[in-house]
């Protein structure tokens, strides 16, 4: 069933984590990818996946939502790491016509892959821990800056907020429709591709059309609470940064000193 | 103190259509007072003119001919604006489409936020509006998970929380069940009877309409009636006419005067009907 | 004949998750061809999931249904036949209107049910007659009718599959009292006309009184009751328990039993009404005359 999807993948909770500025959440993922791209040397990935281990402990966001997490990306990481296998050059440890297997190939596979891994891990942890409408508020605070070089922060943040609200709407619609079209005799399940494409128009029209007609009455509602855009307008809840918010980015500074310090010191094994 | 809060003065409204059509007007030459605090319920077919008039109120629709004024503001001075907007709130037929937020109390928040409000009074606000009504153990809910009755609800919450001196409420259960109706008029009726806040319900439930302590009847863009429930609902045959219901115990009384039995005409519902018989037989009998 | 037979249907959302729900659970139910039943139940009694059973939009999790005694899931290659066989309109089922003109969506079942272009013509017409749907208007668009007329091409469109089965959830839903009287009327005609059988899902007990000669009640899943609306409405105590309304005529009659008229208390429509106070009236009239 389409609505058995979850839109977000917010994991409500009570941890620090969950407590954390979501602003800071956004700065330290990235910071986290930066970090993940910087360590050349496989140690410098143990730190990051040290840092996986140790953030999901702290959350209480169960291990294996990691796998969950990965698994619409398996196709690309079984990629990229057959790829990096088969067209490295160096020492070939395995050989058959054209195809080769290095040593450096399947050091580089199992280094991408890594990296991939934690890189979907870490920002997945980002948006359990943190809920879309906060991701939102955060975004549209961090850009902010941006609104003086009239960037419409503001309009943006509010159309991510509203398509955050209607998409369960929109999906339960689709539900609905899908259901009535049928019940009709649409078939849906079988024939090629066109024949495919062409059965959804009528599921794909109604809902335009809804679409439409629920944006003309959410712009009036929006107009009946005062709406004007986003000049004077006040939110009512502030960020506040606290102490573990500090503490955070220390570590994550740490991890990142880290890095930069096995990559000059530890030798490459490349 | 002007008693009337809502006035619309020889109204005249159409709306734009293509070139070379003659627009057909909605309301014409209207004139309608809502008086302060009251429970006025509006009753029409569909196309009567019922929500455009609705929209007059709070300045969506600008009158074509003749003023409107809201506690003597006239709506058609942009300066105006903001002040009716918190002065009237509007609440609509599907409350699936005027929740914003994806969270319950954020939504609340919205017209608060718009208003450039402090975050401790919008909190405040927040908290005391969801109480109203009834939501605020769900104020951390997204809009999805509830029931029709309990969106509609928070939509009310929204307004509230504007502390408006009206609420109109354009068929605010029409897409309801029998409980979320039930939940909606008794919030309704709780905000006008204990803030005082004037409503205006446009419907076309006659037992909703029945409750209210008056009942404008609108057909083709003009007042048809104009009176207390007892008084609209006498003239059966007018409100069927016009393509509207009487409640039962109302149609039973009127066809058994028909023939004879000389019940009272202003019988709203079983209870009255029981009543009303139970006298006529001690009369009689 | 029967039409429709279930026998210990059930059927329970998401199984095996946390959110796992049963819907129906264990209902047994034979509805009689002809047959023009008013199904009631609050929100979330189960009457929708039921419904949508009988023409195999939803899979039982356990138990069997029969629609004109062949087993709906015996054979998953004749699941569309059946799908024509039990029509089904949604609430609010304007919103899926499609075609640019109103010929073409009322055609689209039809179509599907790959019938010759003749007879697709036929049913179009016929079905747009039965809502009382003028043929002039034939090419405008669906998008360019008001919502009554949206709501009556719709319903034409199920119609026009001619289905042995009609089930209506809420058609009514969101109109006025002249758009619900108009469709309902014109659903009773239709079923006194094609003889088939009707469902019509309602939370107006007003409507189901005076339109249907059967009613079923559900309730938290199960099926409270199925029987001749007079019998479903003497248990008006036990329907109120569930939250649903009596017709308030019922109610009338109710309370002027108790009172200790001599009334019967299971009348649910005007006519009957009028002629049983009637009744009550010259009798005790005709007693005071002879005093």
């Amino acid at each position: 069933m389409l609505k058995d999807i979850t839109i977000g993948q917010y994991f409500p909770g009570e941890s620090v984590v969950h407590r954390m500025d979501s602003r800071i959440k956004i700065i330290l993922t990235i910071a986290y990818i930066v970090m993940l791209f910087l360590s050349s040397n496989p140690a410098g990935l143990l730190v990051g996946l040290f840092f996986l281990w140790l953030s999901y402990g702290i959350s209480h966001i169960p291990y294996k939502m990691i796998l969950r997490s990965l698994r619409p990306v398996v196709p690309i990481i079984l990629f990229t790491g057959v790829l990096n296998m088969f067209f490295m050059d160096g020492d070939p440890l395995w050989q058959l016509g054209f195809l080769k297997i290095t040593r450096e190939g399947v050091l580089m596979a199992v280094l991408m892959t890594v990296r991939i891994i934690c890189l979907i891990a870490g920002t997945s942890l980002m948006t359990y821990t943190t809920s879309p409408i906060a991701l939102t508020d955060a975004i549209e605070r961090l850009l902010s800056p941006l609104g003086r070089f009239r960037l419409p922060v503001h309009e943006l943040a509010m159309m991510m907020t509203i398509a955050l609200r209607f998409i369960p709407t929109l999906i339960e619609e689709t539900d609905k429709i899908m259901a009535a079209q049928k019940a009709r005799g649409a078939d849906l399940e079988t024939g090629g591709i066109m024949q495919r494409a062409k059965a959804l128009v009528p599921i794909l029209i109604p809902l335009f059309v809804s679409a439409f007609r629920r944006a003309d009455e959410l712009a009036l509602a929006m107009e009946c609470r005062c709406y004007h855009g986003g000049e004077g307008r006040t939110r009512m809840k502030q960020l506040h940064l606290r102490y573990y918010d500090f503490v955070a980015c220390a570590f994550v500074a740490l991890c990142i000193v880290g890095v930069i310090l096995i990559n000059r010191f530890v030798p490459a094994l490349l | 103190m002007e008693n009337r809060f809502l006035r619309a003065e020889h109204l005249d409204f159409s709306y734009n259509t293509g070139e070379g059509e003659t627009p057909t007007p909605v309301l014409q030459d209207l004139s309608v007072h809502i008086r302060r605090g009251e429970f006025t319920a509006v009753l029409g077919h569909n196309g009567s003119g019922k929500s455009t008039l609705a929209k007059h109120f709070n300045a969506i629709l600008l009158p074509r001919g003749g003023t409107v004024y809201v506690d003597g503001m006239d709506t058609r001075e942009e300066d105006n604006l903001l002040n009716i907007r918190q002065t009237v709130g509007m609440v609509f037929q599907n409350p699936d489409n005027q929740i914003v937020a994806t969270i319950v109390e954020e939504d609340v928040a919205f017209a608060l936020e718009n208003m450039g409000i402090d975050p401790p009074e919008i909190r405040r606000r927040v908290d005391e509006a969801l109480r109203e009504v009834g939501m605020y153990e769900y104020r951390m809910h997204a809009p999805h998970q509830l029931s029709g009755g309990q969106k509609q609800r928070v939509a009310i919450a929204g307004i509230v929380a504007m502390r408006p001196k009206c609420i109109v409420l354009d068929e605010p259960t029409a897409m309801l069940d029998p409980r979320g109706r039930r939940e909606v008029l008794r919030t309704i009726r709780k905000l006008n009877q204990e803030h005082g806040i004037t409503v205006v319900l446009i419907t076309h439930y006659m037992d909703e309409a029945a409750r209210a302590d008056r009942v404008v009847v609108m057909n083709d863009g003009k007042v048809l009636l104009d009176d207390t429930p007892r008084g609209v609902f006498s003239h059966v045959e007018v409100l069927e006419s016009v393509g509207l219901d009487v409640p039962q115990a109302t149609k039973l009384s009127h066809l058994l005067r028909q023939s004879g039995i000389t019940l009272p005409d202003d019988i709203l519902d079983d209870e009255e009907f029981a009543a009303a018989w139970q006298k006529l037989m001690e009369v009689h009998g | 004949m029967t039409a429709i037979k279930t026998e210990h249907l059930t059927y329970t959302y998401s199984p095996g998750t946390p959110f796992c729900k049963t819907a129906v659970d264990d209902v047994n139910l034979t509805i009689e061809e002809g047959a023009f039943v008013g199904v009631i139940g609050h929100t979330g009694s189960g009457k929708s999931t039921l419904i949508q059973h009988f023409n195999g939009l939803l899979r039982p999790t356990s138990g069997r249904i029969y629609i004109d005694g062949e087993d709906l899931w015996a054979d998953k290659q004749k699941l569309r036949a059946f799908r024509f066989k039990v029509g089904l309109v949604f609430q609010y089922p304007e919103y899926q209107l499609f075609e640019d003109t109103v010929y073409k969506d009322i055609a689209f079942g039809p179509r599907n049910m790959g019938l010759s272009e003749e007879e697709i013509d036929r049913s179009v017409r016929e079905a747009a007659a039965f809502v009382g749907f003028k043929e002039k208007n034939f090419n405008k668009s669906p998008f360019e009718l008001s919502g009554g007329q949206k709501r009556r091409v719709a319903i034409a469109g199920v119609l026009a599959m001619n289905p042995k089965v009609l089930i209506l959830d809420e058609p009514t839903a969101g109109l006025d009292p002249k758009g619900r009287d108009r469709i309902l009327s014109q659903i009773r005609d239709y079923h006194a006309q094609v003889k088939n059988t009707v469902l019509l899902v309602s939370h107006s007990m007003e409507d189901v009184a005076r339109y249907c000669s059967k009613v079923l009640v559900m309730n938290h899943s199960r099926l409270f009751m199925y029987g001749d609306t007079a019998e479903v409405f003497e248990h008006a105590e036990e329907i109120m328990q569930m939250g649903l309304a009596v017709p308030q005529l019922t109610m009338i009659f109710r309370r002027l039993h108790a009172a200790g008229y001599p009334v019967q208390q299971n009348i649910y429509t005007m006519e009957d009404a009028r002629a049983e106070l009637q009744k009550l009236y010259a009798g005790r009239k005709g007693g005071a005359a002879g005093c």
